[in-house]
């Protein structure tokens, strides 16, 4: 039973990882056809605040609370920064997008490797996620379970936000038709900055959970970028009950891979995966099917 | 009524010669300073650095014909890089093994034993024909499967990223049958000729920069022939193109095809002028350190992928040496500032230096249609519809 | 229907329905298109007229049968189709901007050249071609790019491709939307110039047009067909009349 268990769970908390990842790709690619390869940077300075939270406050406890908000605003800052000075130049040419937004990760990476230097820094996680908790007879870490706690929660929050705030529905009517939201007083530049920003900020989040869980370092994203970008095109672009599929999908089959086979041969074995996945079905899971040609 | 009956206001058949032929002037020109001027003039050390900028050219030009010209963004281009790479050093390894002997670094850090697939590489003509046909054979696969399912755009460049990272993943992982994180390295002959001959060396890098100009030629013909302006309007109106009967999958995965080869010859040449072959030549960063070339120089251009892979190489060579991090700063800001300010790269400047350029038929030759650069915007002569309501009579 | 207008590249389509989620744009539509006249297909918006075409060209999924030369269109690829002889033009003009007049039209004559012969430049103009630029009228503009035509040039450039193509059948949607009265006459004269032996179907909304140059018309109304015939016949038919607000008035006028 442990056998398939322990990767079960650990899948599932990887898959909540790369949900906070891929929640802001998604929506950023599904309402500006925006690619934001610095998205994995995102991920990273949410850990370095959770690290420099803690060179703050010494409370391993309060400063992690502490530092969810705190990298939410901080990461979600700094897209807003990248789509105010970069990418709102760049509407019409998503490759060129994403070309430049690579130039911004390596910048970011460069940045945080002169800053903290290239080894990276440990973040001490509150006692109160050191233990297990005993699910069904099965030792579950806190750490996991918080994790995917942590990204349930902020995926509610996200599609409470577009449900019923005011924003949201201004985000909503932009995603479905841009020309249209703007003819009714909508103003998208302001939607696609406010989409920026909170999708930026749950990366923010997910940061800090990758802190608790293995620590900071300057190329931590690198890992995470194209797992992410994975998810989102396997759930659907702008699908987010799709992301949250995929994403818990590819968590689990890698953390069985890498359990039946080596790390190294999971990741090419996903590809392969996914290759053929996007082969069957290029659209990924949920898509709507529309009278446009778009 | 043939092409010299056809003379519209300004652009005539003279003025559309030039355009056609013209390029064959500057590869002339680009030869005669990779193949004359350089060996007579530099030193070996400085040589053999130009030879890797060249091997690396060849497939940043790859990459010109399936992005500038075909759309593709190709993030993975590493992996048939490392493909050529590998087998090229797998060869070369096995010759300095010896006849029926066993690579070092197997002995280091095996048992010894030497996996089967890797001795058909002992033979010179099989590595050639290799070099050809497994980027070839991988190409073809990986792109029919993306391309025929309308992969495109974003989703295509990610794929082929995650490419890249598998592939050098699975290098890494296999320490015992490639070498691992280190590699394929201290190589001591190629081909039977002794490599710290100064001389081979010289060779060496002639080869490279001959198969520049060779592909130079190549591509010239490709752009200009027909199959050439098949892609570049499937590049900018993909689904117009399935209603004048063509797959526009099977146009772009010629030219993936063809760019992937392209890719695996430069990285076979690679080998023996760097020495060495590892994972971090063929994975994600390595895979877009060949793109900066082409995005500074101007994707859609002729020379601009070449001298753009040269200057980028070169860049690289004497700024990381004196300014290790700052490098990264500079290829970063590389990135962003093409990306937003100039998108053509430095070829998209051609036609605003040409237009300074005082010419009685320079208005008309604005018009011309030949230079097929994307950022290229043709102006409106509006004079010539008065030409028209006659001829429908 | 008279024995002139029998041949045998004409296109029968049965029960054509296309399903969006739900929505039937095109409603078990029954339709014969008979080669060597100019068919005029109207209708108000959304009657489902671009989306009929669409299904046809395979550029949507439709249910149903549609049979041109013993091939059923709806089971085939879209540049299947085209290389089947049928062709069709969008109702933004779609032409090659950056690639001059030329290039656009001989781009469209590949549909007869061999795959391999495409790696050698243009040699001399094809005659097709030159056919094709005199038809329409664009010799004189043969090298420049397409993207600096005015919109009723882009529009017979368009129509020379599909006469490159050979096709024949073709499917012109709202050609005429957007031209001065002179590109409008022309246009006109252009299409009964090449009607020969091939059936254009011409999604119209210029009832001044289709009264000039239609030979049979059929109607369409929320996905279905509404009223088919000449345009006399059309014009009297009273649910034509209820469908277009104040055509009665526009019989009166013009009689």
């Amino acid at each position: 039973m442990d056998v398939l268990t322990t990767p079960f769970l650990t899948g599932t908390a990887t898959g909540a990882i790369l949900l906070l990842a891929a929640l802001g790709l998604t929506l950023t690619f599904g309402q500006m056809g925006v690619i934001n390869m610095a998205n994995g940077e995102f991920l990273m300075v949410g850990a370095y605040v959770a690290y420099m939270t803690q060179q703050v406050i010494s409370g391993a406890g309060v400063s992690i609370v502490v530092a969810l908000p705190m990298a939410f605003i901080v990461a979600g800052l700094l897209g807003l920064l990248l789509e105010v000075t970069v990418i709102q130049w760049m509407y019409k040419r998503p490759l060129d997008t994403l070309l430049a937004t690579v130039g911004v990760s390596l910048v970011l990476q460069q940045f945080a490797q002169d800053l903290f230097g290239a080894q990276g820094d440990p973040v001490t996680a509150p006692s109160w996620l050191g233990g297990r908790i005993s699910v069904f007879g099965y030792e579950w870490p806190h750490r996991q379970l918080f994790t995917i706690l942590l990204a349930l929660a902020a995926l509610a929050a996200l599609s409470a936000v577009l449900k019923y705030s005011f924003f949201g529905r201004q985000i909503r009517a932009t995603v479905q038709n841009r020309q249209l939201a703007e003819t009714l007083g909508v103003s998208t530049r302001n939607v696609d900055r406010i989409t920026f920003f909170l999708g930026s900020g749950l990366a923010g989040v997910g940061g800090v959970a990758i802190a608790l869980i293995s620590g900071t370092n300057p190329t931590l994203g690198t890992a995470y970028i194209i797992p992410a970008f994975l998810v989102v095109v396997i759930g659907g672009v702008g699908q987010l009950k799709g992301t949250l599929l995929a994403a818990w999908a590819v968590g689990v089959v890698t953390a069985f891979l890498t359990d039946w086979t080596s790390g190294s041969m999971a990741q090419v074995i996903t590809f392969a995966l996914v290759v053929i996945f996007l082969t069957m079905r290029p659209q990924g899971l949920f898509t709507v099917r529309t009278r446009s040609l778009a | 009524m043939t092409d010299a009956g056809i003379k519209v206001a300004g652009v005539t058949r003279q003025k559309r010669l030039l355009n056609t032929y013209g390029p064959l002037i500057g590869i002339a020109v680009l030869a005669f300073f990779l193949l004359v001027w350089a060996p007579g003039t530099m030193t070996a050390f400085r040589l053999g650095n130009l030879g890797k900028y060249c091997a690396l050219a060849l497939a940043s030009m790859g990459i010109g014909l399936a992005w500038g010209r075909g759309g593709m963004l190709v993030l993975g281009q590493g992996v048939f890089f490392g493909l050529g790479a590998y087998a090229m050093a797998m060869h070369m390894k096995l010759e300095a093994a010896g006849p029926g002997g066993v690579p070092d670094f197997m002995t280091l850090y095996g048992n010894g034993t030497m996996p089967s697939w890797w001795e058909p590489f002992r033979s010179g003509p099989f590595t050639l024909f290799a070099i050809v046909a497994l980027p070839a054979v991988v190409s073809f696969i990986l792109g029919y499967a993306i391309l025929k399912r309308r992969v495109k755009g974003a989703y295509f460049a990610i794929l082929t990223q995650a490419m890249a990272v598998a592939f050098a993943t699975l290098l890494i992982a296999t320490i015992k049958q490639t070498g691992g994180f280190n590699g394929l390295n201290t190589f001591t002959t190629f081909f039977g000729h002794n490599l710290y001959d100064p001389k081979v060396g010289k060779n060496l890098y002639m080869i490279a920069a001959g198969l520049v100009i060779l592909f130079m030629l190549i591509l010239w013909q490709l752009y200009r022939s027909r199959y050439g302006e098949l892609l570049v309007a499937t590049r900018d109106a993909e689904e117009r193109i399935r209603f004048l009967g063509y797959d526009p999958a099977n146009i772009k995965l010629v030219a993936f095809v063809v760019a992937a080869i392209m890719a695996s010859i430069g990285g076979a040449m690679f080998v023996p002028l760097a020495g060495i072959i590892s994972p971090s030549n063929v994975d994600a960063p390595a895979s877009i350190m060949l793109l900066a070339g082409v995005a500074l120089g101007g994707r859609s251009s002729l020379f601009g992928p070449v001298l753009g892979a040269i200057a980028v190489g070169y860049s690289r060579s004497t700024l990381s040496e004196k300014f290790p991090t700052q490098w990264t700063y500079f290829l970063g800001a590389l990135f962003i500032v093409i990306m937003l300010f100039l998108p053509g790269g430095v070829a998209s400047l051609w036609p605003k230096v040409r237009s300074l350029w005082p010419s009685s038929t320079r208005r008309a030759a604005k018009g011309t249609a030949s230079s097929v650069d994307r950022d290229h915007e043709p102006t409106r002569d509006v004079d010539l519809d008065q030409a028209e309501p006659a001829a429908l009579a | 229907m008279t024995a002139s207008f029998l041949g045998e590249d004409y296109l029968e389509i049965r029960n054509l329905t296309v399903d969006f989620d739900g929505f039937k744009a095109v409603d078990g539509v029954d339709l014969t298109l008979l080669q060597g006249r100019l068919h005029f297909l109207i209708g108000p918006n959304g009657a489902g007229k671009t989306t009929l075409v669409d299904a046809l060209t395979g550029l949507v999924r439709g249910s149903g049968e549609a049979v041109f030369r013993h091939h059923d269109l709806l089971a085939m690829k879209a540049h299947e189709i085209v290389r089947l002889g049928i062709g069709r033009t969008f109702q933004t003009a779609s032409v090659f901007e950056q690639l001059s007049v030329l290039q656009n039209l001989d781009i469209a004559a590949g549909v007869h050249r061999k795959a391999r012969r495409s790696i050698l430049a243009r040699g001399k103009v094809p005659e097709r071609v030159e056919q094709a630029l005199d038809t329409i009228g664009l010799t004189a503009l043969a090298h420049r790019p397409a993207g600096i035509l005015a919109h009723g040039q882009k529009q017979w450039l368009e129509v020379g491709m599909l006469l490159v193509q050979d096709a024949k059948m073709m499917f012109l949607d709202e050609t005429v939307a957007g031209m001065s009265t002179d590109e409008r006459d022309e246009t006109g004269e252009l299409l009964k110039r090449i009607v020969g032996d091939r059936t254009i179907v011409i999604i119209e909304h210029d009832m001044d047009f289709m009264r000039r140059y239609a030979d049979f018309v059929t109607v369409m109304h929320t996905g279905k067909v509404l009223a088919e015939g000449t345009v006399a016949e059309v014009q009297s038919d009273k649910r034509v009349q209820e469908v277009y607000l104040g055509t009665t008035a526009e019989v009166g006028t013009h009689g």
